[in-house]
């Protein structure tokens, strides 16, 4: 109120905030899912009951849907991340594997004796170098050689699907089933005792408070470093951020690193913490669920935080889907839905712009009536943004009033 | 095992390899020449894959019903099934002025989730299996000619040749005629093009549905001709972006993504071949299965630097 005195601001229709857009495109993929699943001749209200049943019903399902949303809390941070600095990394699930395996590896001959408070940081950083080095052969190939990350983050995620494929039956295969790997010891997980414990046994693990832990670093390199505002930079106008003396490649490359780690560190704990094996030939498809999740969250890690929670509601309430008959994919479905609408943010904004702006208008008018009634021979622009509401409220009232006399 | 007979039976399936990627790029040539970029020639070659699955294995359960024919309905309406998925891209790209990378994207997982989700309430597994697909046959006269008879017209299949031909009618639409030099013109200069009194978007809409048609063709190609069943725990392993590659390896030119696609053929020929050729028998198939994706790397390191991309393309208009 006094800023508006102070800089003597004219008063304006309330601009759509990125998290109404969220929300539509959430409202409108829901709608879509509800479509879906009244097409096969199903009760979609049933449908999302059982969702919400199954994801949060008791301590254990609380637990495994918060496990589940931590890969998707660090894939989001990592698809946010590229994203800041205009590159779209739909490579995670490469990058998750990359993470995994190495975790996987490490895991399963490291000595059992160890420490945890030496071998936990030995494999999170093997995992990460793994990770990061996955993501910047990508930066530097868009740095040096022009080549467009999206097309070689897929090459790329098929060539660690392949590198998988051979490193398990190599290195830590389980004999007696011959296409996955040998469960990983407890011990050698991210899971914690206390942690399992509290929550009825759930998949829950260390990785959840690692990803908060990466939030908030994500939060801090972005919005109070050098580094972040170079690469914002250059995701805002490379040319200019190369006019700035800003280094454009260098950042690309980092940028694509630091994106690969935080999916590989993904790939640790839904590898060595949310499950314990590896399967041969198997994508994971969390690496596409992570770009929705950065999407909706507006590539902001508070966002990403809460977005990460609600998809892996959709993704782990699914599971209770099969009473009702509807196929578990509709979730997976739900979430394309609600990034193509994500896609057209502009259209969801500019919708809701043009809400705001002829509510306004007719504030505005309203006002105007008000004040002629009144004598006042102020301007609008004049008031404060609180008499305007009340001035606002007192005309619409003024307004019905006398339509009513007219009648 | 001969030098000879190991490239004659390689370059057949090369050739079958080669087809679906041939149309996939083609498709995202009509696209990304009226400018509008199309990363989701997987999402739409995969929803070829899955619809002509679905309907060839209906038609072919009616006893009596000729195989052929369920086969050529199976084509269309895989066509016609990807046309109306990729509609959804072109909304969003021309109307709405999306981000087309990732309304491409979003068009790739709804691929893959509606589909498995239909497949599911169709046969109640992730996977369709057809019963037959189409019958290798060699083409009279020309298969007896020496040398090129048996590389290129022994055991081949017949929508090879109707793709062979579209990709001729492609190059002919595109260069010699009126409507191409439009299209192409909507995707280097698209204001220039409207003030010319050309409809940009109905010309983007074209190029897209285009797109769709040409990647609905080639999923149905990869189900009757090598693949035989939609399988949702794989998809079609990248194709799609293989063929975006492909694209750009070619430099954006017919010719261009003919070759650039047939080297990719190759490539998945030896990945695939591996167990069945002596030579390669030593190689671990983790190492084969890469290899058609590093050397897509590879092509792409040499020919991304100098792209000859259509300058407005991705650009909303």
């Amino acid at each position: 109120m006094k800023k508006d005195r102070i800089i003597n601001k004219p008063l304006e229709a309330r601009k759509a905030s990125p998290l109404i857009v969220s929300l539509s495109a959430v409202f409108l993929g829901i709608i879509a899912g509800c479509i879906f699943i009244l097409c096969i001749g199903k009760n979609p209200f049933a449908g999302f009951e059982r969702i919400l049943f199954g994801a949060l019903s008791n301590t254990r399902r609380i637990g495994n849907t918060l496990g589940m949303s931590t890969q998707l809390i660090l894939i989001g941070l990592s698809v946010a991340f590229a994203f800041k600095t205009g590159l779209f990394n739909i490579g995670a699930s490469g990058q998750m594997l990359m993470g995994g395996i190495t975790g996987s590896i490490l895991a399963y001959y490291l000595p059992l004796d160890m420490p945890r408070i030496i071998y936990l940081p030995i494999i999170i950083i093997a995992s990460m170098i793994a990770g990061a080095v996955w993501g910047f052969i990508s930066g530097f190939l868009k740095a040096k050689f022009n080549v467009h990350e999206v097309v070689s983050t897929i090459m790329l995620n098929w060539t660690a699907y392949w590198l998988v494929y051979d490193f398990i039956p190599r290195f830590i295969i389980d004999p007696t089933i011959s296409v996955k790997s040998k469960p990983i010891d407890a011990v050698h997980t991210l899971r914690a005792d206390w942690l399992t414990n509290a929550t009825g046994f759930s998949t829950m693990n260390y990785g959840f408070f690692i990803a908060i832990a990466m939030c908030i670093v994500i939060w801090f390199v972005l919005e109070k470093t050098t580094l972040g505002f170079n690469l914002k930079a250059v995701g805002a106008n490379r040319f200019c951020a190369e006019y700035a003396g800003i280094k454009v490649n260098r950042s690309i490359m980092v940028s694509m690193a630091i994106a690969g780690a935080l999916a590989s560190l993904a790939g640790l704990t839904y590898y060595c913490g949310y499950s314990n094996i590896m399967e041969m030939g198997k994508m994971p498809n969390e690496g596409f669920d992570g770009i929705a999740v950065a999407l909706l969250g507006n590539c902001s890690p508070i966002g990403i935080f809460f977005s990460a929670i609600f998809f892996g509601i959709l993704k782990m309430g699914r599971g209770s889907l099969a009473a009702t008959g509807i196929p578990t994919e509709i979730a997976d479905t739900i979430i394309a839905t609600i990034i193509y609408f994500t896609a057209t943010n502009v259209i969801l904004a500019n919708f809701w712009n043009a809400r705001f702006k002829s509510s306004f208008d007719r504030k505005e008018e309203a006002c105007k009536t008000y004040m002629k009634s009144k004598g006042d021979g102020r301007g609008v622009d004049a008031l404060t943004s609180a008499e305007f509401r009340e001035y606002a409220k007192s005309g619409k009232a003024l307004i019905k009033s006398s339509k009513e006399v007219r009648q | 095992m001969s030098f000879w007979s190991v490239i004659t039976s390689i370059i057949p399936s090369a050739i079958a390899y080669t087809i679906p990627i041939l149309m996939g790029a083609l498709g995202g040539l009509y696209s990304e020449r009226s400018g509008v970029t199309n990363l989701c020639i997987e999402g739409l070659m995969l929803f070829g894959v899955f619809s002509s699955a679905a309907t060839i294995v209906k038609l072919q359960a009616i006893p009596g019903f000729s195989f052929v024919l369920a086969i050529v309905i199976g084509i269309a309406v895989a066509m016609a099934a990807s046309m109306l998925l990729s509609l959804l891209h072109a909304f969003a790209a021309i109307n709405l002025k999306a981000n087309q990378v990732i309304s491409g994207t979003a068009i790739n997982m709804l691929s893959t989730a509606v589909t498995l989700f239909l497949a599911q309430t169709i046969t109640g597994s992730g996977n369709i299996t057809i019963v037959r697909g189409i019958v290798r046959q060699n083409v009279p006269f020309l298969s007896k000619i020496p040398v090129i008879g048996p590389l290129f017209f022994t055991s081949t299949y017949w929508t090879t040749w109707i793709c062979i031909i579209i990709w001729g009618i492609s190059w002919f639409l595109l260069y010699k005629t009126s409507f191409g030099l439009r299209l192409r013109a909507c995707g280097e200069h698209p204001s220039a093009v409207a003030s010319a009194g050309v409809n940009v978007h109905r010309m983007r809409y074209i190029g897209v549905m285009a797109s769709g048609l040409l990647s609905g063709l080639g999923g149905a190609c990869i189900l009757v001709t090598y693949a035989g069943e939609y399988n949702a725990g794989s998809g079609i392993n990248g194709l799609g972006f293989l063929a975006i590659a492909a694209l750009i390896f070619g430099q954006w030119k017919p010719l261009g993504i003919l070759g650039s696609t047939f080297f990719f053929g190759l490539c998945m020929t030896i990945a695939n071949m591996g167990k069945v050729f002596p030579v390669f028998q030593s190689i671990p198939t983790g190492y084969l299965g890469m290899f058609p994706y590093i050397a897509t790397l590879i092509a792409l390191i040499f020919s991304s630097r100098k792209s000859a991309a259509p300058l407005a393309s991705g650009e909303p208009f």
